[in-house]
């Protein structure tokens, strides 16, 4: 009855923020985009990341941040690997930019032939982490982590688990579990995050390593339990999950949703962009949604995004050597 | 019961205010013109104006995008017809009929019947929804990947009639299909594959309207041109206020078989998340093609064969909301951008939506029995404007053609790589087409075959290799074994036939 | 037209091998306990492809298709005049598409269609080319908010104008 309302109040009350604080004074700046900016990416149409980078889009349409629209291009193609050669040979640097996965990380480790090195690109902002917990359907009757790896000892090899892909971000927490309890679980690739929380809702599947944000209104319905959280510290919307590291393992793992400029990019319009950027992650929309979606906070300047990179990919490269890849 | 329809009247209410219906009208008619822009479906038109709604509030903004859902899908039919070009993979089987009623000078009758059997899949598919929804959702959760493969199965077993007369060249299509729906990724293995060449374009893969833009916006227009020997002026398409009485008279009456079974299977088909309403639309073509009387005057023209497919895809379209709405899985791309319009708006797509958020689903589902409506009398009132175009002299529509198939080759995925990979296909269906391959089972392939195999691969992975699993499940299995049995029937005929055809040699066909 | 049977016969049997040969990058075979590899839905479909070439050539042999009984030729010179004139038309469009974008390209393309082979008068010919481009600028740009391409960079300029107009 009352939510359209209380929505309405809601979004006008944001509004009337965001006209007062940015509405006002707006700096101008040494640049500034004079043609539609093309918005890649790295994922298909209607996934985890394309919503994040839709939403992002809509608050900078909604306060009217940008004097040129950010136009969404969806290049999920090869992991990934179609959106960074989009960016390595993007004809105009200074009006493209990515939003981007761990396969930011990855793509380049597994495909070295594509030529791609990160450090070439331009840090912009980094949105925040979505970390990753472990979901079984209710009707398994398994509430613990350690009743969860005794059931798939138990069952030899005949577990099974869905999950995004070979060398995606889920399969990477799947492999680390696999050996760091002596599991051994059969995995099944899905197209998208939130195909495998439905397969695991309709039992299909037997468990999933989702981010909290696909799995949310299963779990909200009551169909699927969260065993585990791969976070630092326990998520605030799941307060009763444990973390690994509270069973005394060194381990966590996010996806960071982070936006970047091409390789090229001049200092003025990196600068227009890690603005624009910083603002849209100020406003209360985004606050609101990271908060509803369990994404953690890990703001970073530019440097500071350089250097996470370098070490994101060592980390990536030991996880995988882990992984006998 | 009455509480459901005590909240539906509420929500034909909350429609009807005069900013929500000022919406629907802008919505219908935007969403008409993007679908019937060949390479645009609805999911541009919802991606793109989802920021635009962040002007009104969430309600009027949902309902907004809803009328733009439903008049891209009526939409579809449009270029489908009229150009001959199917804009959007919902729209594929409409040319199949709809293009040769077209060329016979009977643009208004198919245009008119693709109207009535999409409002009336529309409604029928509403119904279904408002009474159903919530136990339709667990029969959405039953179909896992073995379900969803033996689903691809029956598609293919219902256009077994489809192909040419040659068969050997009609089975090159379908594996051509097959293979080139393989191209760019492989989502079990997370490899790479067949990046011919090693050119880059290909690793996002072949989208379907990239070949379907080519054979029948470029290599089917090439053939006209050659056939006719250029002495094609126009089309001889007629139109008159009591020539569409006429027509809808005659599409009603020659189309209502196609037009249930369309609504019908449609719907079941729609509510599945990993279907859709593309393979719905398919299927209940080549059903009606099965069971109708004359099944040859199938792809002559017939209004059936115009009226299942466009019944069938505004009906799945409907039947893709539930999944959205109930489970909070996207049953297609546009219904996945939807949802997260959803999450914008802070309402939390999921099992408990309906509970919780009851004024909201009542009064998107109240707003999707308006939009239907309104698209279906925005659709009459633009069918003169689309006769007036199909009787532009042929030197200013086909150019016109082109430069939409060029558009519309680039805008589905915003590569000039496809642009010249439509070219290319176009150019060999033309050759294609004058030795008398069959094309449309190699388009039907490449719209089905990202579905098929992946399914096909992750149920083996399921039963560690045991092909078996897609009999011994409850819901495949029946599906499975219809499936070879339709599959297998036209073998069967065909023996009988070689059999007669000892007998009495003399017969002649 | 027999001739042109056999010929592409044996082009798309060169092309299904190709595809045969690609598709080996991956496992096409069973692996046991997982089902086919990755290559392997590709492969074999190929190969079918490959086998109804096979057919196909037997069936021109024995002269049982339409196409391998016919004396026309697959393109008489009407034919060919039309495919360079059209076929052709449209590959420029593409090309000049990289040079001068997509809405140049279209108006070169409309004026070479309608006046040189629609014979239309020069008022009807421009008042399209020039009306075309314009509507689908604003159509795609500005409404749907999708970009087509720009061509070369000298044209920015112009283009950057025109933003500046719409937005």
């Amino acid at each position: 009855m009352g939510i359209t309302r209380r929505l309405m109040m809601g979004l006008s009350f944001a509004a009337t923020m965001a006209v007062g604080v940015f509405g006002a004074n707006m700096p101008a700046f040494a640049w500034e985009p004079v043609k539609p900016i093309d918005f890649v990416i790295m994922a298909g149409a209607g996934g985890g990341a394309d919503q994040i980078a839709r939403f992002i889009q809509s608050v900078a349409e909604k306060h009217k941040m940008s004097p040129r629209p950010l136009v969404p291009n969806n290049k999920g193609g090869g992991s990934g690997a179609e959106a960074l050669i989009a960016l390595k040979g993007a004809s105009d640097p200074d009006h493209t930019i990515l939003v981007t996965l761990n396969s930011f990380f990855t793509t380049p480790l597994r495909q070295p032939n594509l030529g791609i090195d990160i450090q070439t690109f331009t840090p912009v902002q980094m949105m925040g982490v979505d970390p990753f917990v472990l979901w079984v359907h209710k009707d398994s009757g398994i509430t613990t982590f350690e009743d969860w790896v005794a059931k798939v000892k138990a069952d030899d090899g005949n577990y099974v688990m869905g999950g995004t892909g070979k060398g995606q971000e889920d399969s990477i927490v799947v492999a680390w579990m696999e050996k760091n309890y002596g599991l051994k679980i059969k995995y099944i690739p899905y197209k998208g995050g939130g195909a495998v929380a439905k397969d695991l809702a309709g039992q299909q599947i037997m468990a999933s390593v989702n981010n909290p944000s696909e799995a949310k209104g299963f779990f909200e319905a009551g169909d699927v339990v969260p065993l585990i959280a791969f976070s630092d510290e326990r998520l605030p919307n799941l307060p009763d999950t444990r973390t690994v590291k509270e069973l005394g393992k060194d381990f966590s793992y996010y996806n960071q949703r982070a936006v970047v400029g091409a390789p090229g990019m001049v200092d003025d319009a990196a600068a227009f962009y890690q603005d624009l950027f910083t603002k849209i992650y100020n406003t209360s929309e985004w606050q609101d949604y990271m908060k509803s979606e369990s994404l953690e906070p890990l703001p970073m300047d530019p440097g500071q995004q350089k250097a996470y990179w370098a070490t994101q990919v060592e980390r990536h490269k030991e996880l995988f050597k882990e992984m006998g890849e | 019961m009455m509480e459901i329809l005590g909240h539906l009247a509420d929500g034909f209410l909350l429609s009807l205010q005069p900013l929500n219906l000022m919406l629907i009208i802008i919505g219908v008619t935007l969403g008409l013109f993007i679908g019937a822009m060949p390479g645009l479906g609805s999911v541009n038109g919802v991606a793109i104006l989802l920021p635009i709604t962040f002007l009104v509030p969430p309600a009027s903004a949902i309902i907004f995008l809803a009328a733009i859902y439903y008049g891209a899908m009526y939409g579809g039919a449009i270029s489908s017809i009229t150009l001959g070009i199917p804009g959007a993979s919902t729209a594929v089987a409409t040319t199949f009929d709809g293009r040769p009623l077209a060329m016979k000078g009977r643009a208004s009758l198919a245009l008119v019947t693709a109207a009535i059997a999409s409002f009336v899949g529309g409604t029928v598919s509403n119904v279904l929804f408002t009474a159903f929804a919530p136990p339709l959702a667990t029969v959405a959760l039953n179909f896992g990947p073995p379900e969803i493969f033996a689903l691809m199965l029956l598609a293919f077993a219902t256009f077994v009639g489809l192909g040419g007369d040659d068969i050997p060249k009609t089975i090159f299509s379908i594996c051509f299909g097959l293979v080139l729906a393989a191209v760019g990724f492989d989502e079990i293995s997370g490899e790479p594959r067949l990046v011919f060449f090693g050119i880059s374009g290909f690793l996002h893969g072949i989208n379907f309207l990239v070949l379907a833009i080519g054979v029948y916006g470029i290599g089917e227009m090439l053939w006209t041109l050659d056939s006719t020997r250029g002495k094609i002026t126009s089309t001889a398409a007629t139109f008159s206020v009591k020539g569409v009485v006429e027509d809808a008279k005659e599409g009603m009456r020659r189309g209502w078989k196609g037009t249930a079974i369309g609504s019908l299977l449609g719907f079941f088909v729609g509510i599945l998340p990993a279907a859709g309403a593309t393979p719905g639309s398919l299927m209940s073509y080549g059903v009606a093609k099965m069971v109708a009387r004359k099944p040859q005057e199938f792809g002559q023209g017939h209004p059936s064969g115009v009226a299942a497919p466009e019944a069938a895809n505004n009906s799945a379209s409907t039947g893709a909301m539930l999944p959205m709405l109930t489970l909070g899985i996207p049953g297609s791309p546009t219904t996945a951008i939807l949802l997260g319009g959803m999450v914008i708006w802070g309402l939390t797509p999921g099992p408990r939506l309906f509970t919780d958020q009851t004024e909201f689903v009542w009064g998107l589902i109240g707003s999707f029995y308006i939009s239907n409506f309104f698209a279906l009398l925005i659709n009459l009132a633009f069918i003169p404007l689309f006769i007036w175009m199909l009787r532009m002299p042929f030197t200013i529509l086909a150019p016109m053609i082109f430069v939409l198939s060029v558009v519309g080759g680039y805008a589905a995925t915003q590569d000039m790589h496809d642009v010249w990979l439509m070219l290319f296909f176009g150019l060999g269906a033309f050759f294609l087409r004058k030795l008398d391959y069959p094309l449309a089972p190699a388009v039907l392939a490449i719209v089905l075959g990202p579905i098929a195999e992946p399914t096909l691969r992750q149920s083996l992975l399921l039963s560690s290799g045991d092909a078996t699993i897609f009999i011994t499940r409850p819901i495949a299995g029946p599906i499975t074994i219809i499936a070879i049995i339709l599959i297998l029937l036209p073998v069967f005929q065909l023996i009988r036939k070689k059999m007669k055809g000892d007998k009495a040699p003399a017969e002649m066909s | 037209m027999r001739r042109a049977e056999i010929i592409t016969a044996g082009v798309l049997a060169l092309l299904s091998i190709y595809m045969m040969w690609k598709s080996t990058d991956l496992d096409v075979g069973y692996i046991s306990g997982e089902g086919p590899g990755g290559g392997a839905w590709p492969f074999w479909l190929a190969a079918v492809m490959l086998v109804c070439t096979g057919v196909i050539a037997v069936n021109w042999a024995r002269r049982t298709s339409p196409p391998s009984q016919s004396t026309e030729p697959l393109l008489d010179s009407y034919g060919i005049r039309m495919l360079v004139l059209v076929g052709g038309g449209i590959t420029g469009f593409i090309a000049l598409t990289h040079i001068i974008s997509m809405y140049g390209a279209m108006f070169v393309f409309l004026i070479y269609y309608l006046r040189v082979m629609g014979q239309h008068t020069w008022r009807l010919t421009m008042a399209i080319a020039t009306l075309t481009p314009a509507i689908f600028f604003y159509f795609f740009e500005a409404l749907m908010r999708i970009t087509l391409p720009k061509g070369m960079r000298f044209l920015d300029p112009i283009f950057n104008a025109l933003s500046a107009l719409i937005y």
